[in-house]
């Protein structure tokens, strides 16, 4: 459960996400992830859907999400990358968009595109289990399952690794065909367990 | 909620949890069983090859005798460090020295080549035998209890150094057919824990606290031969009951028994 202190100023936060509250609050639903007509268009069109909320008030605000575990992450103008159904709150600083992922999307389930998340402030983020952050720098690329990946921040690279061979096709495979492999500088935050994935069970 | 701990290769931890619920595996060009997809991240270079590749073979050989769960085990070879973790389960790892340790098959996520994976005869589970480490989940911390003990179906996780285990049926539950019928309809009043598993002898039982079961995949079934258990038609799940029609849940078959037809 997420406790956020307001006095007069905002957060985003995913529509039907609030538990309890005390004080004066209001809440606004924002169509669109609250980017605008463009930003409406965009999640439309990528399918990266994020029902968000604008709650404003002053006092205390819970939210949660399915008992689901919620990580802090701070941003000081770095820029971050979510997964739409990962992202619970934000602060009204934060700027939410869209972009392209490329194929790792197509394997995860989640749609080619992914949330962005820019500016200064925290962000909330709900994974399956208290997520585990991990760092890669050049000498140590990172790979991970993409049923595990939540989210990742800094300058790196993503490739989409794939171990299919034949061997795959005749249920020998090695469990882990499909991987995304993390290079450059930053952090990757990863849950203990895993979501439904087309590459999940081969 | 404080800042979290973020780790790089270098502070990973060499075969222990990371936190309750993501255990770090090191290898050093050596090898681990794996069972398929809790592999949620690794570093370094590693090869994931199935029990059937052939250049495995003789690990298999020493190390793994259950057909059935081929299809769900993988190994892990090469170096680097590898982070396992179970639907946010609880994970830990445990050392056998020279002993054994029989464990549901879906709760075990991993172990080092020492050990040999066997096939337990009770339905669902599997048996470890020899010296080292092997990671395990369960939903909620483990409780270890000794036996002699009565332990509800659900909440078994394994037991170790061979305490017996059987099924054992309150009183009530087994007199005449008010009785049969009362525990199939839950009409009269069934509390539900008319049937646990009663385990004597030396040994530790293994118990997670909640009763929720992970949710088994079918492994397949053991030959149908004499005197094998679950052999014959039996389903792949351990509370499978021995006989050779499978039976739906609340089917009268029992009652029939009771008047001896």
């Amino acid at each position: 459960m997420l406790a956020v202190s307001l006095a007069g100023d905002a957060v985003k936060a995913k529509n039907g996400s609030m538990v309890a509250y005390d004080g004066r609050m209001a809440f606004k639903k924002m169509s669109g992830g609250g980017e605008g007509l463009r930003g409406m268009v965009t999640r439309r069109l990528t399918g990266e859907q994020m029902e968000v909320m604008e709650v404003r008030g002053e006092g205390t605000c819970w939210f949660a999400d399915r008992a689901s575990e919620i990580n802090l992450v701070s941003l000081h103008g770095e820029k971050l990358w979510v997964e739409a159904s990962n992202l619970l709150c934000a602060d009204e600083g934060l700027r939410t968009g869209t972009t392209f992922t490329g194929l790792r999307g197509g394997a995860t389930g989640n749609g080619l595109f992914t949330t962005t998340v820019e500016g200064t402030g925290q962000a909330a983020l709900l994974s399956d289990g208290p997520a585990v952050v991990l760092r890669v720098t050049p000498q140590y690329p990172l790979q991970v399952d993409p049923g595990a990946y939540i989210a990742h921040q800094g300058n790196l690279q993503q490739h989409f690794q794939s171990g299919v061979t034949f061997r795959t096709f005749m249920g020998e495979g090695g469990g882990e065909a499909f991987q995304i492999r993390f290079e450059g500088d930053g952090l990757v935050y990863v849950q203990p367990s895993e979501r439904n994935t087309i590459g999940g069970d081969l | 909620m404080s800042t979290p701990v973020i780790h790089d290769p270098h502070t990973l931890p060499s075969d222990d949890n990371v936190d309750p619920y993501t255990f770090c595996v090191e290898l050093k060009g050596s090898q681990w069983f794996l069972q398929k997809g809790k592999m949620i991240a690794y570093y370094g270079r590693i090869e994931f090859n199935g029990i059937g590749h052939g250049r495995l073979d003789r690990l298999v050989r020493t190390s793994f005798h259950s057909p059935l769960h081929a299809s769900d085990w993988v190994v892990a070879e090469g170096s680097g460090k590898m982070l396992l973790a179970d639907r946010a389960f609880d994970v830990n790892s445990y050392d056998l020295d020279e002993g054994n340790l029989t464990i549901r098959s879906g709760n075990l996520l991993a172990y080092q080549p020492s050990l040999a994976l066997k096939q337990s005869i009770v339905p669902g589970f599997v048996t470890l035998i020899g010296t080292g480490k092997f990671v395990a989940a369960s939903n909620g911390p483990v409780v270890f209890m000794e036996p002699p003990l009565r332990v509800d179906p659900q909440a078994l996780v394994g037991w170790a150094d061979c305490p017996s285990p059987c099924h054992h049926y309150d009183h009530g539950y087994m007199t005449g057919v008010m009785g049969g019928l009362r525990a199939l309809t839950g009409i009269g009043g069934a509390s539900g824990e008319e049937h646990q598993f009663e385990f004597v002898g030396a040994g530790t039982v293994l118990l997670q606290s909640t009763e929720l079961l992970m949710p088994e995949r079918d492994a397949g079934v053991t030959p149908a031969r004499p005197g094998v258990p679950g052999g014959a038609g039996g389903h792949g799940s351990g509370q499978g009951q021995h006989g050779s029609v499978p039976r739906l849940p609340g089917q009268l078959g029992d009652l029939q028994r009771r008047f001896g037809l």
